[in-house]
């Protein structure tokens, strides 16, 4: 920023069409045309077009480096020549040796192992405010910028630097058209005042503006309501530390300083030096050409170069070589003074000197520590200059990051000058620019070194990632009957076996030690015949802790298994928070909270199930339940799943009627929700269905004829083969609608599911109100699956429709055949206390993960209606009309 | 019902000139003019010039304007320009 483009911003930005002649309308609106056209006309222009007209430009503009240098000079009067032809090499030179390579047309950049591609997509008309202080330098830039990105730009130099700036478009645009470029590609305003800025700034054809100025500038571009790049003023703090290499730190600074004349807005404006160096430092600048103002030289400065009322440098002085100022104000320096130096004592407006001063003139100020030296660089970047640019010379790795952490600059350049390190390329590998973007901190949409690819729209081409899935269940399962003998493979020094009261009276737990190996010291842990708490998990791992147990022998249902699970948990994790593992996930692999790997102990965990249906032994889930808040807590994670499973029907040939019901339809339901799930695979697939048939076969047997050996055997396989199904699969709306009705009602969850499965069937069979959004799923699949399903259990049906209804019968007519009530007003719950409980049973049934696999996204609304199908209970099977595309 | 009034093909390399001409035969012509885009690859600020002043003239002529096989690029050109909705396409 300078001090004339500060005056601007107290300038109110005018509203453009108010004020403009027709006459000055028509002439705006050719040049939009023009370059809209040109743009238009770019559009179709290969990369390799593009390079071909970009290096002409390039050479052009080192052609005309030194002749565009002299012109700004004299225009302006601001600068040194010899700085700006640098200046002018740099802006072709090093900006086309970073982009020379850079693909800016069509597929620009592949990412093959994320199935990305980014592809270029031209802005067309830019509208660009350059500055007067690096005018043919920001010129130069933006033109090669544009060309090869294939945009057009309007120019709108500053007005003092008019001249130099349409020399350096009338340079750029003839070696563009000569080498292919669009005609209409740059033009430059003709002289034009607020007004003109205000109107294209407003164009509707407009699609960027990019200002480089002071403040008013990029206001008015960023209150345009266009996309804009504003970049703007600066005010660079700079720590010397004393662990710093001072010698080549002084020079740098002085390079910096006072290359062309301190007009860089990345220049260094306040050095905060360490105490222990600061006297040897200042003693470096003057040796080296610096003149160290004493107080009175300083109050002198502070009251000539800096505006009293603004308190912003005065524009007099922006670009003067320190001599001039020296004359100008009044001080006596030697004839070869580089830099004037003020010692200050603080930053704000009671210290004038502390603000931007592009001109060399450096504040210094003496920190007694580390603490008090970031202080004041945070202070004086706060001053005007955040986002912008710091500086730091240090050796020491920590106050670096430390000053990196506190800083707030899009560019902190470490041990070089700041005004050319920050340009890029130089002294680093930042992106040669000549526009330095200030984040939010400087009203700015960017903290970037404003490059090719802020001038492009970038559009990604995202392929659809075939999805990652997986079959993991545990890597030993013992089934038939005996199969319990294994355990003598089970080498262990200390074994607990968790069971309940029941088990252990009908004899299960002696039958199971007799086969752990002698040497072993087995400790019986006895818990509640109920859904394990949180109280009775403690216990459990209290005893694991004083047997130190390397063995855990689940003996029993759902709940016993799962308590042993979660003792397992705490048992080799005992900071594991049981509250937090349980937080909510939609993708099991992308969940917030992951499950401790570290563990302390490390214990086998087997489990011998003694229902057929939740399948637990080999599940990656426990349900506990907090009586304290009245709840229960789902935990899921593979690391939950036992280590062993053995799966020996003499454990379940006692189990009563009733039970064998109930939890061979859960073994169903598990079946049928993960046979039609989102995350169902072939591996997932061939389980469901061979857990279906063995149910339809065997569980009606079974039930029937308790002593059966073989139904038993074949039910007590199917409960486990469907888990394996369901482990991986996940289950549906079916158990979110169960669990919500169990918790409400206190229903056996067998039970609640064969309720709701037969509406569930013919719900998830028909077009879906919502799809759920799933990668693992190609089109909408159930209403075939089912349709399979009746096929495998030879059902008939020609149409999925009438295959579907037929399924729906025959779960139907199973459900008749095992007792199970045919609706909820079968259990005795009236209407009203269904009606009244409906809310909350929505509302559980939505917070429950589980439909989270459900083909169908299930609606509020919708669970709702399922529940009352529910209450109203089954007849013949009804399934909605499938549209025929649909079922063929 | 409209009647195909010229029928100009447009030659990549001359693109302006055929313009120019396909404009000069609407002066009192009637119905549609079909302007064949098969062979243009590529156009440039004078061919969408020439193409507004010609579609201006098909305008007060009250003559439809349809472009054939214009390519994919050049149809974007014309939409950037905001005069892809003053013509008709044909395949």
């Amino acid at each position: 920023m300078i001090a004339s483009e500060v005056v601007e911003e107290r300038v109110q930005i005018p509203l453009a069409a108010e004020v403009l002649s027709e006459e000055r309308v028509a002439y705006l609106e050719g040049l939009i045309n023009q370059a809209r056209t040109a743009a238009a006309v770019f559009s179709q222009f290969s990369q390799e077009d593009v390079d071909r007209i970009v290096k002409p430009m390039v050479l052009a503009g080192l052609q005309q480096a030194q002749h565009l240098a002299r012109l700004a000079v004299e225009e302006t009067g601001i600068g040194i020549m010899e700085d700006k032809f640098l200046k002018n090499m740099v802006a072709t030179e090093f900006v086309y040796n970073y982009i020379k390579n850079n693909r800016t047309v069509g597929i620009i950049r592949e990412f093959p192992e994320s199935n990305l591609v980014e592809m270029a997509e031209p802005i067309g008309v830019i509208f660009s405010l350059t500055p007067i202080t690096n005018p043919t330098s920001t010129v130069l830039f933006k033109c090669i910028m544009a060309v090869k990105t294939r945009n057009a730009v309007i120019f709108s130099p500053h007005p003092k630097a008019w001249r130099c700036c349409a020399e350096a478009v009338r340079i750029m645009y003839e070696a563009a058209l000569k080498h292919g470029a669009p005609e209409g590609v740059f033009t430059c305003l003709e002289s034009h005042t607020l007004q003109d800025n205000a109107y294209l700034m407003q164009h509707k054809h407009v699609g960027l503006i990019d200002a480089t100025g002071g403040p008013g500038a990029v206001k008015a571009a960023y209150s345009s309501g266009k996309p804009a790049l504003g970049v703007g003023p600066g005010n660079t703090p700079v720590y010397l530390e004393k662990t710093a290499n001072v010698n080549p730190a002084v020079v740098d600074i002085i390079i910096s300083k006072t290359f062309d004349n301190g007009t860089i807005c990345a220049s260094e404006q306040t050095l905060v030096i360490d105490h222990e160096i600061y006297d040897s430092v200042l003693k470096k600048f003057a040796d080296l050409g610096a003149h160290i103002c004493n107080e009175k030289e300083t109050r002198l400065l502070e009251r000539t170069v800096i505006d009293p009322e603004t308190g912003f440098m005065q524009p007099v002085a922006v670009g003067q070589k320190a001599t001039d100022i020296a004359r100008f104000v009044g001080l006596s320096v030697k004839p070869d003074t580089k830099l004037l130096i003020a010692q200050i004592k603080g930053v704000g407006r009671e210290h004038p000197l502390s603000v931007e001063k592009l001109f060399p003139l450096l504040a210094v100020y003496r920190a007694k520590s580390t603490e008090e030296a970031l202080k004041v660089c945070i202070d004086v970047n706060h001053a005007g200059g955040l986002g912008h640019t710091a500086v730091i010379f240090s050796r020491n790795d920590q106050i670096i990051r430390k000053f990196g952490e506190v800083i707030n600059a899009g560019r902190i350049i470490v041990n070089s000058p700041g005004s050319v390190g920050a340009l890029g390329g130089v002294y680093n590998d930042l992106v040669p620019t000549f526009s330095f973007g200030c984040g939010t901190g400087g009203g700015n949409s960017t903290t970037d070194n404003v490059n090719i690819y802020h001038y492009l729209n970038i559009k990604r081409v995202a392929r659809r990632t075939q999805a990652h899935m997986w079959f993991r269940v545990p890597n030993q399962i013992y089934f038939n009957m005996n199969a319990v003998e294994n355990l003598r493979n089970f080498p262990s020094r200390s074994t607990i076996i968790v069971t309940n009261p029941a088990l252990e009276h009908m004899g299960h737990v002696d039958i199971v030690r007799r086969y752990i190996p002698e040497q072993t010291h087995v400790h019986v842990s006895v818990i509640p015949d109920a859904e394990p708490e949180v109280k009775v998990v403690m216990q459990g791992v209290e005893a694991l802790n004083f047997y130190e147990a390397d063995q855990i022998i689940a003996l029993g249902g759902g709940s016993v298994i799962d308590a042993a699970k979660i003792m397992k948990l705490k048992y080799e994790s005992p900071d594991a928070d049981l509250e937090e593992l349980a937080a909510p996930f939609l993708d099991l692999r992308k969940r917030v909270v992951r499950y401790p790997t570290e563990k302390v102990h490390r214990a086998r965990l087997i489990a011998i199930p003694t229902t057929s249906g939740t399948g637990s032994e080999v599940t990656p889930f426990a349900v506990l339940t907090d009586k304290e808040h009245g709840r229960k807590v789902t935990l899921a994670d593979y690391s939950l799943s036992p280590d062993v499973a053995i799966v020996d029907p003499q454990f379940v040939m006692s189990m009563p009627k009733g039970l064998t019901a109930d939890t061979g339809i859960d073994c169903l339901t598990h079946a049928l929700e993960a046979g039609v799930s989102s995350y169902a695979s072939p591996y997932t697939d061939s389980n469901a269905m061979q857990a279906i048939r063995m149910v339809f076969k065997y569980l009606p047997v079974a039930y029937e004829h308790p002593d059966d050996a073989e139904a038993r055997c074949m039910m007590h396989n199917a409960a486990c083969i469907a888990a394996m199904a369901f482990s991986n699969a996940s289950v549906g709306v079916n158990h979110a609608l169960a669990h919500a009705f169990g918790a409400r009602f206190g229903i056996a969850h067998g039970r609640a599911n064969a309720l709701m499965l037969p509406h569930v069937i013919a719900y998830n069979a028909s077009v879906p109100s919502k799809f759920m959004p799933s990668p693992y799923t190609q089109g909408y699949v159930a209403h075939k699956k089912y349709a399979t399903v009746a096929d495998l259990l030879g059902l008939g049906g020609h149409t999925t429709d009438e295959k579907v209804k037929n399924l729906v019968t025959a779960i139907e007519q199973l459900l008749d055949r095992l007792g199970f009530p045919r609706s909820i007003a079968d259990l005795g719950i009236s209407r009203e206390e269904f009606e009244r409980a409906m809310p909350e049973l929505t509302k559980l049934a939505f917070d429950d993960p589980s439909w989270r696999s459900n083909p169908r996204m299930p609606l509020m609304s919708e669970l709702a209606d399922l529940f009352w199908k529910a209450y109203q209970g089954r007849g013949p099977a009804k399934v909605d009309s499938m549209p025929q595309q649909q079922t063929a | 019902m409209a009647m195909t009034a010229v029928w100009q093909t447009i030659d990549d390399e001359r693109v302006v000139l055929d313009l120019q001409t396909a404009e000069e035969k609407l002066d009192g012509a009637e119905g549609e003019v079909v302007l064949d885009f098969s062979s243009v690859h590529r156009v440039d600020p004078s061919a969408i010039r020439a193409l507004e002043k010609l579609v201006n003239t098909a305008d007060k002529n009250a003559v439809k304007v349809a472009l054939r096989n214009v390519n994919v690029d050049v149809y974007k050109v014309l939409k950037l320009v905001k005069l892809a909705s003053r013509f008709s396409f044909v395949a």
